[in-house]
């Protein structure tokens, strides 16, 4: 698109180099700076955030968990460059799951294989038909569409891990930014769940499970997020999933919205609020064992998904939803909370 | 006023599923020409190209929190916002970052 000619006078040249004129306004720093300059503190702050939390070991292999959304296309890209420029070592892969949801999962996946030959980045995807003989859209047509949201949460994260396990990666990264986590840190406070407080602000989790996922864009702004896929032209998709119903969540996003209009420092300071409560507090995490029926980690009998697909395939989709499910209680905890969807587990 | 208006990250679905508006807005009261600002250009939006849950893309009388504005590629926090004096030929891009992740 042809670009016309900055109003005159009114925007100020870039802070940084003082040499071109300013294109976007930092959320994080109210710093005025041009788009080159935005690329590279972009880059190297999360660089920074990659090397001061060791995320990476030279030699790994990395799954980036790919929706064909803006937070992990630019993922994607960055790690990418990030990999190449500062010679990571790490071998990277694109993972997605596929839902099955007609016009939504199948319109993203089309982004995803096309990141994967602009970034040059082999792709898995592992889908739900396969893994659990279940659609999404089948699922829905059984349950409608008041609990989907605990089948999406449960089945997608399992089969993130199982991809993971079938590219024998090191380690899963995901393009949760710091938005995402100021949201989740005031959903865990709103829901009174002290425990996954502490867990939601970790860069790194589930280093007790199959495989651990991490964060990179744990302080990395939604806007600049945004801004950077818009100015580099990155090719992502962006439409709402159509069965996430995301009353409670979307509440709490445009909470964490109005303050950032207010003051951007919000989001980081929730973040920080979030850190310091899982000091504070010593509650005890369920001890893992492994399902009885496929193996993957459960505190339980059966893992979530089992419950679940056990509901679905003897048509009492109900079993597992609500706070008790069937005879599954080893640790005597609850079982599948009805959470909205989204990024709380995934 | 000519003005080529662009909505991403989900917000072209709010004007039939189309991204790229090549529009026209008056900005005449009687023979006389006015400035058109941000504010007015948002008016003029709603009530033209929104079709359906303008609640998506305005809040009051600017865009809702988590929608993203640049006028000619430069990021409206840094040009006065609702307060931008818009020309002739100007791009304004819309970009929700509420869509999908
Ligand atoms: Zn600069
Ligand atoms: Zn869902
Ligand atoms: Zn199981």
């Amino acid at each position: 698109m042809e670009v016309v000619a900055e109003k005159p006078g009114r925007v100020r040249n870039c802070c940084l180099c003082n040499l071109r004129k300013a294109a976007l306004k930092r959320p994080k720093t109210l710093q005025q700076i041009c788009r080159e300059c935005f690329y590279e503190v972009f880059e190297e702050e999360i660089h920074r955030v990659i090397v001061d939390n060791r995320l990476f070991k030279p030699g790994e292999r990395i799954a980036i968990g790919a929706s064909g959304g803006k937070d992990s296309t630019v993922l994607a890209y960055v790690m990418a460059e990030l990999n190449r420029r500062h010679n990571y070592g790490l071998d990277l892969f694109l993972l997605s799951v596929d839902e099955g949801i007609t016009g939504y999962r199948d319109d993203s996946l089309e982004t995803v294989k096309r990141n994967e030959i602009q970034y040059g980045l082999p792709l898995k995807v592992v889908s739900y038909k396969d893994l659990y003989g279940w659609t999404m859209d089948e699922i829905v047509k059984m349950i409608g569409l008041k609990n989907n949201c605990t089948f999406c949460g449960v089945f997608r994260r399992q089969a993130l891990d199982r991809g993971a396990a079938l590219l024998k990666v090191d380690k899963v990264v995901t393009g949760h930014n710091a938005d995402d986590i100021a949201e989740t840190v005031i959903l865990n406070i709103l829901r009174g769940d002290i425990a996954r407080l502490g867990r939601c602000t970790s860069i790194t989790t589930g280093e007790d499970g199959p495989i651990p996922r991490c964060k990179p864009f744990k302080y990395t702004y939604e806007k600049e997020i945004v801004m950077y896929a818009y100015f580099k032209k990155l090719d992502y998709f962006s439409t709402e999933c159509i069965y996430s119903p995301n009353a409670y969540r979307g509440f709490a996003r445009e909470f964490i919205k109005d303050l950032e209009r207010i003051r951007p420092r919000a989001i980081l300071d929730i973040i920080k609020s979030g850190e310091d409560f899982r000091i504070a507090t010593s509650t005890k995490m369920p001890e893992q064992g492994t399902c009885e029926r496929c193996g993957y980690i459960s505190s339980q009998k059966w893992c979530k998904a089992c419950v679940l697909l056990e509901g679905l395939n003897r048509g009492l989709p109900k079993l597992g939803i609500g706070r008790r499910g069937i005879d599954n209680e080893r640790n005597s905890r609850k079982t599948i909370e009805n959470k909205q969807c989204g990024s709380l587990d995934f | 006023m000519q003005l080529t208006l662009e909505f991403g990250g989900g917000l072209e679905l709010l004007c039939n599923s189309v991204k790229i508006h090549s529009v026209d807005v008056d900005h005449k009261v009687g023979e006389e020409k006015v400035q058109l600002t941000m504010k007015d250009l948002l008016a003029w939006v709603r009530k033209n190209l929104i079709k359906e849950r303008p609640e998506m893309f305005m809040k009051g009388d600017s865009v809702r929190p988590g929608v993203l504005v640049l006028v000619n590629d430069c990021d409206w926090e840094l040009s006065g916002q609702l307060d931008t004096i818009l020309e002739e030929k100007d791009v304004v891009v819309f970009i929700s970052t509420l869509h999908g992740g």
